[in-house]
């Protein structure tokens, strides 16, 4: 099985979540999702759009409380939205030591403005950096508190490729030094199967866990062959929830 | 800047030939006018009467402006606040300067205190009706961002939402500040003993010296615009840095 030992650092089970706007039918869109993360795992939530990963990654950082169901765990997790939502009106090293608790806010974050590529930038207001740089920015903050668990929305879209390989190898590389877990929420199957421990595959509403899909190679040793390989037999087994 | 100059010009140069052609004391030159301002300093009433009228703006704006900015940001966040108190703020908004002010001096008395009531009721609605907007359209994707990081009270005031309200609160400061000092004036005529209000009334019923009263208004009008132009408007660029 899975690397998921006795202790899992976060563990989500979603009964069920129902939107209900003032004018129009309730729509529900979350049912029976239970799953967990073990110390150091990365895992990938994966599913159409639209499915309610968001919603997921919401209830579990307490941002929607109204559901049914238990979440632990992500308490002081640091989270990067799709959008970073850094503040416009404050400079790069102020929006990432918002990530801070007050009482920790001095610290000295020189190794991890250096380590992000973003060292000449700290005064800099985030308008003048591009997107890439931005989400970079958003990864610092919520790295800023060395946390245990990482939340991470759909981090790499709208990014040309080699933006987008350079802050994954970023995100990859620091997790693994630092030992931390990560729940990663992406429609990007070749992207999930290049650095998830495991897959977890999500229907359309109201999202439900179709399979629990462990990628056991390490990651240094996954070349193209084996990338294509496990895409086309996830493929065969879920013709719905991912193309060939 | 050189447009401005041309056309001040030309509207000095308009009043001059008018004044030679009426030849009436009741449309002065401005020669005339710069010398009742000249005069009038010697005397010490003008400085008196500016710095007083001066002083009672500055007081009334800025309690509107607190209350108006507090009062504002009730309604834009919360619903029952707004249903509750929109329509009193309809009300005052529609309800005339004077009859605000004259009300205000029955009912508090021919004080200080009625003075800057009144001004202060006749500004609040404006400047919580331009918050309100503002804090209708705060970015709900920032208010989660600083749930998920547990920013406290202070954080959150001051780092998201005081920067998004603040292009509206310039706004209401510089409209508010024009309309706070017209309706000082009239608060002053109705009922203050000294000010800017009261000298152009004295010289009015006395006298019905224009020089008098246009010279008044000049340097009280100089001084609000230089207020408008050092102050207010390097606070708006100011505000707007990390455009």
């Amino acid at each position: 099985m899975s690397a998921v030992g006795a202790d899992p650092v976060l563990r989500v089970a979603i009964d069920s979540k129902w939107y209900r706007p003032r004018d129009g039918e309730p729509v529900e869109a979350v049912r029976d999702l239970a799953f967990a993360v073990g110390a150091g795992e990365i895992v990938c939530l994966i599913g159409p759009s639209g499915a309610g990963k968001t919603t997921t990654l919401r209830i579990l950082l307490g941002i929607d409380p109204a559901f049914e169901g238990r979440v632990a765990g992500a308490e002081g997790a640091g989270m990067v939205f799709q959008e970073p939502r850094l503040l416009p009106w404050r400079s790069v090293e102020h929006n990432v030591r918002l990530g801070l608790p007050r009482a920790r806010r001095g610290r000295d974050l020189d190794d991890l403005f250096a380590r992000l590529g973003l060292s000449a930038w700290r005064g800099s207001y985030p308008k003048a950096l591009s997107l890439g740089m931005q989400r970079r920015v958003a990864l610092a903050r919520a790295l800023a508190d060395g946390p245990r668990v990482l939340v991470l929305d759909e981090p790499f879209v709208s990014l040309d490729d080699a933006a987008a390989a350079e802050l994954r190898a970023l995100v990859v590389d620091t997790v693994d030094r630092a030992g931390m877990s990560v729940l990663m929420v992406t429609h990007n199957v070749a992207e999930a199967i290049g650095i998830a421990d495991r897959l977890l595959l999500v229907s359309r509403r109201p999202a439900r866990l179709i399979a629990d899909v462990p990628l056991d190679r390490p990651r240094k040793s996954r070349d193209r062959a084996w990338a294509e390989e496990t895409r086309a037999g996830l493929a065969a087994r879920h013709p719905d929830i991912i193309a060939v | 800047m050189l447009t401005r100059i041309a056309s001040l010009l030309v509207l000095v140069a308009a009043w001059q030939a008018a004044a030679l052609e009426a030849k009436s004391r009741l449309l002065p030159a401005p020669l005339a006018v710069l010398r009742f301002i000249g005069q009038e300093a010697e005397r010490g009433d003008l400085l008196h009467n500016v710095g007083v009228t001066l002083l009672r703006v500055a007081i009334s704006f800025a309690v509107a402006m607190a209350l108006g900015i507090a009062l504002g940001v009730a309604l834009g966040r919360s619903k029952a606040a707004d249903l509750t108190l929109d329509t009193p703020l309809l009300v005052l908004l529609n309800t005339p300067a004077l009859v605000i002010t004259v009300l205000a001096y029955v009912w508090v008395g021919l004080t200080e205190t009625a003075a800057i009531l009144a001004v202060v009721l006749n500004k609040l609605p404006n400047v919580a009706v331009i918050v309100r907007e503002g804090a209708r359209n705060l970015d709900p994707g920032l208010d989660e961002m600083a749930k998920v990081y547990r920013l406290d009270r202070r954080d959150w005031v001051g780092d998201v939402l005081i920067p998004q309200l603040q292009p509206y609160m310039v706004t209401a400061a510089r409209s508010g500040l024009s309309l706070a000092w017209k309706i000082v004036l009239v608060v002053e005529l109705l009922g203050r003993p000294d000010g800017v209000g009261f000298a152009i009334n004295y010289y009015f019923v006395q006298s019905t010296d224009v020089a008098a009263i246009i010279g008044y208004s000049l340097v009280f009008m100089a001084v609000m615009i230089g207020i408008d132009v050092l102050l207010l408007q390097r606070l708006e660029a100011h505000v707007r840095r990390w455009r």
